[in-house]
C-alpha cells in the first residue's frame, strides 16, 4: 500500500504552499502535486472601486513586491484613463521600481536561498537558515542586512513608504526629485553596485563553482520562458517594453501588454487555488508530463536572461556573455535562477546609476491630472517572480468594471510541479526519505522564488 | 534565557514579515535575545515532521511563550493554525491590520464566495472555466475574519505594515516582561500639515490632481490635504506610521493623503461612520464621496463590510 509525503509549510517563500508526493508500495514515487492553499480574490474586490485608488490596493497582493504592483497598476489606470505620464514622472517609476528590484533580489538570494548553499542542504532546519548564516558568517550576514536595509531606506526616504507604496499615482509621480536627493541617491546607489559585484563574486566562489551535475539537474524540466524586452533592440527590460514568448527550442514571438490574451491561457487544477498559465497561443493546450510537456513556459530571472538578446549595462551584459557560454540559450536548469537573478541584481544597479546620473529626472513636471472615465487598459512589469499583467476595464465614471491580474509567481505553477516532480524522483530513492531530500524538493522551488 | 517566539501567516501579504526584516540592524541585536522557533518565511520548521510523514489532520507548531500572527483568517486551515497557535503560545500579538480589523483581503466581505470562486474560476479572459477547486485545498470561511473574532488577541500592533519601531518596542518589553509603549493617537495628531479651520470644504474630490505643495519646503508648509479637498483618513486612523522618531505620516510624506492603513483610533471604533460624521459635521457633501464602504478598506472585518445586494437583472 502506498503513501504520501506532505511538506507543509513550503518553507523560505512567500505564501502558503503544500507538497504532497504519493509513493507507491515500493517507495517509488508515483506522483506529486505543489498546491497553492489559499486565495484572497483580488481581481473580485476591486470591482466597483474607483480606479485611481487600485494602485494603492494591489499593492496588498504582495509585501515583498508592492512596487511591482503599484507600477503595474498605475500603467494599467493611465491607459484606462487615457492619461499622459511627463517623461520626469516615467523616470521616478523606473527609478523606485528598478529600486526595489534591488532590494528583492538581495533578500531572497541571501535571507531565503542561500541557508541551503552556506550551510549546507542536509544541515539541520535550526540552522539551515539567516539565523544561522549570522552565527557561521557574521560579517557576511552584517554586510547582507546592512546593504538591504539601506536599499529600503532609499526608498522610504524619498517615498514615504517602502512596504505598499503610494508614491505613483495615475498620471504620474506624486512628488518630484531634487538634485540634492539625488546625488544623496546616486551616491549610496554606486555603493549598492559594488555590492552586487560583491555578490556575484562571492556567489561564483562559494556557490556557483560548488554545484556539481546533481545540483545543476535538481529539479530540471524542458520548458518556454516568457519575458519583456526593448521592442527595437531586444535588450533586457523591468519597466517597459513588449512581451517576448520563448519556445523550448529558442524561437521566439514578441507581442504587445494588449495582446497578452492571445497568447497566455489560465487552467483550472480541482486541487490548487492558485490557476496555471499555458502558452495559449502554442495551440497545444497544458500536459506537465516531464517527458512531453505542452504549453508550459517559466517566468522570472532565468526566463528574462534567456529572452533577452542583450543587456543594455555593460557589466550586466558581460555576465550574460559569460552565462551563455556556460550554459547556451535558453538554459534550462531550474538551479541556474539563481545565478540568473544575480545577472539581474548587477543590472538593477547599474541601470539605477544610469536613470540618478540624468539630472533630467528632476526637471519639469512629474504628474499631469487625470480624467476618469471609459476604458481599458494592461499595464505590465517584469516583477521579480516573473512577468506581471495588471487587465482593468473601466466605466463612465472611471469605476472598474472587470480587472484580470496574471502575477509573477503563478507562470510558474506548472513548471514548479514539473520540477517537484523530477526532483522527488530524483532524490527519493526506493522510499529512502530523509530530511536532506525532502529540502532538496524545496530548492527545486526556492529556484523560482515563489 | 531566550525567549521563545512563534511567527504564522494567515490571510496576509507578507509585508508584516518584511517589516520584521526592516529592523535591520535592530533584528540582529533582537536575535540574541529571542530565539525563533517557527516562522515559514525564514525557518524550515514544518507541521508534518522533518519527514512529512505525520498526520495530515494534526499540524504541530512548537510550543513557545510568544506567537505573532500576521493575516486574518479566510479559510478552515488558517482558522487551524490560528487556534493552535493560541493553544501553544503564552501571548498573541496580532500582527498588521490584517490580523487586527481584516486589512485589505477583508474588502472581499462585499461579496460571496460563490461570486468571488464565479468570477475566478469561469470569468475573465484568460481562464479556461472549471469547476471550483475541492481537493487538498481548504475549505473557505463564509467571509475574511479578524484574529479576534475566533480566538483570544493579548497584543494589538496593527499597521499595513506596522512600522519596526512598533516592532521592536513590542518585542522587547515582551523580553523585559513589562507593557509595550504604543502610539494612541491619530494620524493627524501627528501630522504636521497647515489646519486652518473647518467649513471651507462642501465636497471631496477623487485622487485625480495634485494637491498644491512647494516641493522645496518641508510638509509643515503644507495645507492640510482634507482641508484642500482630498478625501484623507488622517482624522479616524490610528497614529503609528510615522514611528517613534516624529517622522511624519508616511503617505503624508509622499504627499499623497492617508487611507486609514493603521484602522480606527480607538480599537473597536468604525472608520466609515466616523469619517461620514466628521465629513459631516464639517459640511461636506457626502455624495460627492465615490466608494464609501470603501473608508473600510483596512477594516472591514467585525462584521463591518458585507455582500453587497445582487445587481437586479433587466425586466424585473
Amino acid at each position: 500500500m502506498g503513501r504520501t509525503i506532505n511538506i507543509q509549510p513550503v518553507t523560505r517563500i512567500e505564501g502558503h504552499a503544500r507538497v504532497s508526493i504519493q509513493l507507491d508500495d515500493q517507495g517509488r514515487v508515483t506522483d506529486s502535486q505543489l498546491h497553492v492553499m489559499a486565495m484572497r480574490g483580488f481581481e473580485k474586490f476591486i470591482e466597483g472601486r474607483p480606479a485611481e485608488e487600485v494602485p494603492r490596493i494591489v499593492t496588498r497582493i504582495c509585501g515583498i513586491c508592492p512596487w511591482m504592483h503599484h507600477s503595474a497598476s498605475n500603467k494599467a489606470v493611465d491607459a484606462c484613463f487615457g492619461a499622459e505620464v511627463p517623461p520626469a514622472g516615467t523616470a521616478l517609476r523606473e527609478l523606485t521600481q528598478v529600486m526595489a528590484h534591488i532590494n528583492d533580489k538581495i533578500l531572497h538570494f541571501f535571507f531565503l536561498a542561500a541557508p541551503d548553499f552556506v550551510m549546507g542542504a542536509g544541515a539541520d532546519y535550526q540552522v539551515r537558515n539567516i539565523m544561522g548564516i549570522v552565527q557561521a558568517a557574521p560579517e557576511l550576514a552584517e554586510r547582507v542586512v546592512k546593504m538591504r536595509q539601506a536599499g529600503q531606506m532609499m526608498l522610504e526616504k524619498f517615498t514615504g513608504k517602502a512596504i505598499h507604496p503610494v508614491a505613483m499615482v495615475p498620471g504620474g509621480f506624486a512628488k518630484p526629485m531634487s538634485d540634492a536627493e539625488r546625488r544623496e541617491l546616486l551616491d549610496q546607489a554606486r555603493e549598492q553596485l559594488e555590492f552586487a559585484r560583491f555578490c556575484m563574486d562571492y556567489a561564483k566562489e562559494n556557490v556557483f563553482a560548488q554545484l556539481d551535475q546533481a545540483a545543476l539537474e535538481l529539479g530540471q524540466i524542458t520548458t518556454g520562458f516568457l519575458g519583456t524586452v526593448d521592442s527595437e533592440s531586444g535588450t533586457l527590460e523591468l519597466f517597459d517594453g513588449v512581451l517576448r514568448l520563448m519556445k523550448p527550442d529558442g524561437s521566439y514571438h514578441d507581442f504587445t501588454y494588449r495582446q497578452y490574451a492571445d497568447h497566455l491561457g489560465e487552467q483550472v487544477v480541482p486541487w490548487s487555488y492558485g490557476k496555471f498559465p499555458y502558452a495559449k497561443s502554442w495551440g497545444e493546450g497544458l500536459a506537465m508530463d516531464l517527458d512531453n510537456p505542452k504549453g508550459v513556459y517559466r517566468a522570472n530571472t532565468l526566463a528574462r536572461i534567456n529572452v533577452c538578446d542583450h543587456i543594455a549595462t555593460p557589466l550586466a551584459q558581460a555576465e550574460l556573455e559569460e552565462f551563455r557560454a556556460n550554459f547556451g540559450r535558453p538554459a534550462q536548469s531550474t538551479t541556474l535562477y539563481h545565478w540568473a537573478r544575480l545577472i539581474e541584481l548587477v543590472y538593477a544597479c547599474e541601470r539605477v546609476v544610469e536613470i540618478l546620473e540624468d539630472p533630467a529626472i528632476c526637471k519639469g513636471a512629474v504628474r499631469r491630472p487625470v480624467k476618469p472615465g471609459a476604458g481599458r487598459g494592461v499595464g505590465c512589469v517584469e516583477a521579480p517572480r516573473g512577468t506581471l499583467i495588471h487587465d482593468y476595464t473601466t466605466d463612465d465614471d472611471g469605476l472598474i468594471a472587470e480587472a484580470n491580474m496574471i502575477v509573477g509567481t503563478t507562470h510558474n505553477l506548472a513548471p514548479m510541479n514539473m520540477s517537484v516532480r523530477a526532483a522527488a524522483e530524483a532524490v527519493i530513492n526506493g522510499g529512502q526519505v530523509t530530511a536532506e531530500a525532502l529540502n532538496k524538493v524545496e530548492m527545486a522551488i526556492r529556484c523560482y522564488d515563489p | 534565557m531566550a525567549l521563545r517566539v512563534a511567527e504564522e501567516w494567515l490571510s496576509s501579504c507578507s509585508g508584516c514579515e518584511i517589516a520584521i526584516l526592516n529592523l535591520g540592524a535592530g533584528l540582529l541585536e533582537l536575535l540574541r535575545r529571542i530565539e525563533l522557533v517557527h516562522i515559514p518565511v525564514l525557518l524550515d520548521h514544518k507541521y508534518f515532521g522533518p519527514l512529512g510523514d505525520g498526520d495530515p489532520d494534526h499540524p504541530d507548531i512548537p510550543e513557545a511563550e510568544v506567537g505573532i500572527i500576521s493575516g486574518g483568517v479566510r479559510d478552515r486551515e488558517q482558522l487551524e493554525t490560528a487556534k493552535l497557535m493560541r493553544q501553544r503560545c503564552g501571548t498573541i500579538v496580532a500582527l498588521g491590520t490584517c490580523a487586527t480589523h481584516g486589512g485589505i483581503p477583508a474588502l472581499i466581505n462585499q461579496s460571496t464566495n460563490a461570486e468571488l470562486f464565479e468570477r475566478y474560476y469561469r470569468g475573465g479572459p484568460t481562464t479556461d472555466p472549471g469547476p471550483d477547486p475541492d481537493q487538498v485545498v481548504p475549505p473557505m470561511l463564509e467571509r475574511t475574519y479578524a484574529l479576534d473574532e475566533h480566538i483570544t488577541v493579548d497584543l494589538y500592533l496593527p499597521g499595513c505594515p506596522p512600522h519596526p519601531d512598533q516592532i521592536a518596542e513590542a518585542l522587547t518589553a515582551l523580553v523585559q516582561g513589562r507593557d509595550p509603549v504604543l502610539p494612541r493617537k491619530s494620524v493627524c495628531d501627528t501630522c504636521p500639515t497647515i489646519r486652518e479651520g473647518k467649513g471651507q470644504l462642501s465636497q471631496v474630490a477623487r485622487l485625480v490632481d495634485s494637491p498644491k505643495f512647494d516641493p522645496d519646503q518641508p510638509l509643515s508648509q503644507m495645507r492640510c490635504l482634507l482641508e484642500q479637498g482630498l478625501l484623507c483618513m488622517g482624522p479616524v486612523t490610528a497614529a503609528g506610521c510615522a514611528g517613534s522618531r516624529e517622522m511624519a505620516p508616511r503617505c503624508l510624506s509622499a504627499r499623497v493623503p492617508c487611507r486609514g492603513c493603521y484602522g480606527p483610533v480607538r480599537r473597536q471604533g468604525n472608520q466609515m461612520l466616523d469619517m461620514l460624521n466628521a465629513l459631516a459635521s464639517n459640511g461636506v457633501e457626502l455624495g460627492s464621496l465615490a466608494d464609501r464602504p470603501g473608508l473600510l478598506r483596512f477594516s472591514g472585518a467585525h462584521g463591518r463590510l458585507r455582500p453587497r445586494p445582487a445587481p437586479r437583472k433587466s425586466g424585473e
